[in-house]
């Protein structure tokens, strides 16, 4: 009972100690923004890895997941007689849940686990330790880039994911059922807000943004520098990034829209 | 330099290092003279590789000093100590070059983030670097293309890009082939002379080491057990000395792991795992 106790006690220490590290690691991550600002060219090159070559799996999904709402709309509000809606239905869920949600997802599976797995390597081969001793901040010259990147790549990325989700809807609800196009945009543009949905579907990527790549970066960097302790913090990446994007999104949502 | 030619460049007083419960230096003093190359020898597991990571200032010891070029590491500030650093070059057992960027770039990665000079210039220099190790040729070579000692090469000619007054080598002849292990005692050797560096090498490699070396430190159980010039040490009648030197299997340093005794763990010791 005492041992239970005492392991108890030890994992709950665990992982505060843990979370102090993240926060403090996290502070040394802003205070170099303004250095990686002075050199675009560290930002640009990890831009392309994290933000760009993310962008097939969120065009290839965004339609896909834009393709199944205007087939599960159409089939719903046609019952109603209010198939003509289907271009408001399918924009709302996109903008305001879908997109910043499942673009937050892939980006934790694809780009994520790959931060994390970078960084983990760089630190169990030394590089890390190497920089160092070079006089070089690793903090600011790797870890700082990575996560500016991740947050300006985000919210891009879902704007992507809700516009091609909404030609997907298009494409099976206008395209191949039959719902009137001009009823389509119409309404679609006269009921989505500007403020109301769509800012407050960026807000919700952003704070995805930081969340995901805050956590794949401390991962990496907090690894055990071995290839058990890499393939290890790869997929806590995944599972708490996941975690915390689904968790956020109750909570922004309930902030957001709670009182409609 | 800051401090009088004579002063040793690094000064070790009354260190203590533990990692958790097992103390790894327990109390010790090492003088690392100006423009010598000095050994810091031990069996494997004797924290050599821990006491450069505390002259580099990357570990912080619970007791003594350590001074480097007269500026006690373990009070200096972050921004001292990068200031210190760039002043140091430390070689990594697995030369810890960047994977992402080729030999060329490995190279010019310091001297492009602590200067500005215009891209000729950097470019002679790595060329020049290149050149010392030998590798000016390898130049648009990825790390993972090298073997294990050019990799090494590499990682000096990077160490020496901002020309150090100290270089610390992490045993560099581990793993390698006889051909390049004999390039690694070269280069030390003669890089230490043709640049006026101060080197310290920290191996467990008897003959290549007291081939170069000017002064020993024999390290072991936390305490250094002998010092002096590999002459000096060769003769030296410490039984531990002997034994680390000539490699004997059994001595001081016992072949067995601490154990309980043999006939007792044999006959008895099913009923102790019962229990």
């Amino acid at each position: 009972m005492l041992d239970r106790l005492q392991q108890l006690g030890a994992t709950t220490l665990q992982v505060f100690e843990r979370l102090g590290r993240a926060h403090i690691l996290f502070y040394y991550i802003l205070v170099g923004i303004p250095s990686v600002i002075l050199r675009p060219r560290l930002l640009a090159a990890q831009l392309f890895s994290v933000g760009v070559l993310s962008l097939l799996i969120i065009v290839v999904s965004g339609f896909f997941v834009g393709m199944v709402l205007g087939l599960q709309g159409y089939n719903l509000l046609k019952d109603y007689g209010t198939a003509s809606s289907l271009g408001i239905m399918v924009a709302l869920t996109l903008v305001r849940e879908m997109g910043p949600v499942v673009t937050a997802l892939l980006f934790a599976g694809r780009a994520g686990s790959a931060l994390t797995a970078e960084i983990g390597l760089m630190k169990a081969t030394e590089q890390l330790s190497g920089m160092e001793m070079m006089a070089v901040d690793p903090i600011k010259r790797v870890l700082t880039p990575r996560f500016l990147a991740g947050f300006i790549s985000m919210p891009l990325l879902a704007a992507i994911f809700s516009a091609v989700g909404v030609m997907g809807g298009y494409f099976v609800g206008v395209g191949l059922l039959g719902v009137d196009e001009g009823a389509y945009w119409a309404n679609m543009q006269y009921r989505v807000d500007l403020y109301d949905d769509v800012f407050n579907g960026v807000i919700k990527s952003v704070v995805f943004g930081i969340a995901v790549t805050w956590i794949a970066i401390f991962e990496g960097y907090d690894a055990t520098p071995t290839s058990e302790g890499v393939s290890r913090a790869t997929t806590r990446t995944v599972v708490h990034s996941s975690l915390a994007v689904l968790g956020l999104n109750f909570i922004l949502t309930a902030l957001m829209f709670g009182d409609n | 330099m800051s401090q009088q030619d004579d002063s040793p460049l690094v000064e070790i007083r009354g260190l203590r290092f533990a990692r958790g419960d097992r103390m790894i230096f327990d109390g010790i003093d090492i003088d690392i003279p100006r423009g010598k190359v000095t050994a810091i020898m031990g069996p494997s597991g004797t924290g050599k590789t821990t006491l450069l990571k505390l002259i580099g200032g990357q570990l912080r010891p619970q007791e003594g000093t350590i001074r480097v070029d007269g500026e006690e590491v373990t009070r200096l500030s972050r921004s001292k100590l990068y200031a210190l650093r760039k002043r140091m070059g430390l070689l990594f057992q697995s030369g810890a070059l960047l994977t992402d960027l080729d030999v060329y770039e490995n190279v010019a990665f310091p001297l492009r983030e602590h200067t500005k000079l215009p891209e000729p210039m950097i470019r002679d220099l790595v060329l020049m670097k290149l050149q010392a190790v030998g590798l000016r040729g390898a130049r648009r070579l990825m790390p993972s293309e090298l073997s294990g000692g050019m990799a090494r090469r590499v990682a000096m000619a990077r160490a020496i890009a901002l020309d150090p007054m100290m270089m610390m080598y992490d045993e560099p002849f581990t793993g390698q082939d006889p051909i390049s292990m004999g390039v690694l005692v070269k280069l030390i050797r003669t890089l230490n002379d043709a640049l006026g560096l101060s080197s310290i090498v920290v191996s467990h490699d008897v003959q290549e080491t007291a081939a170069i070396s000017d002064y020993i430190y024999l390290l072991s159980g936390g305490k250094v057990v002998g010092q002096g010039s590999p002459d000096e040490l060769g003769r030296s009648d410490s039984e531990w000395a002997q034994q680390f030197l000539q490699g004997l299997p059994d001595g001081p340093v016992p072949f067995h792991y601490a154990a309980p005794d043999y006939a007792e763990d044999l006959l008895h010791g099913h009923e102790a795992r019962r229990r």
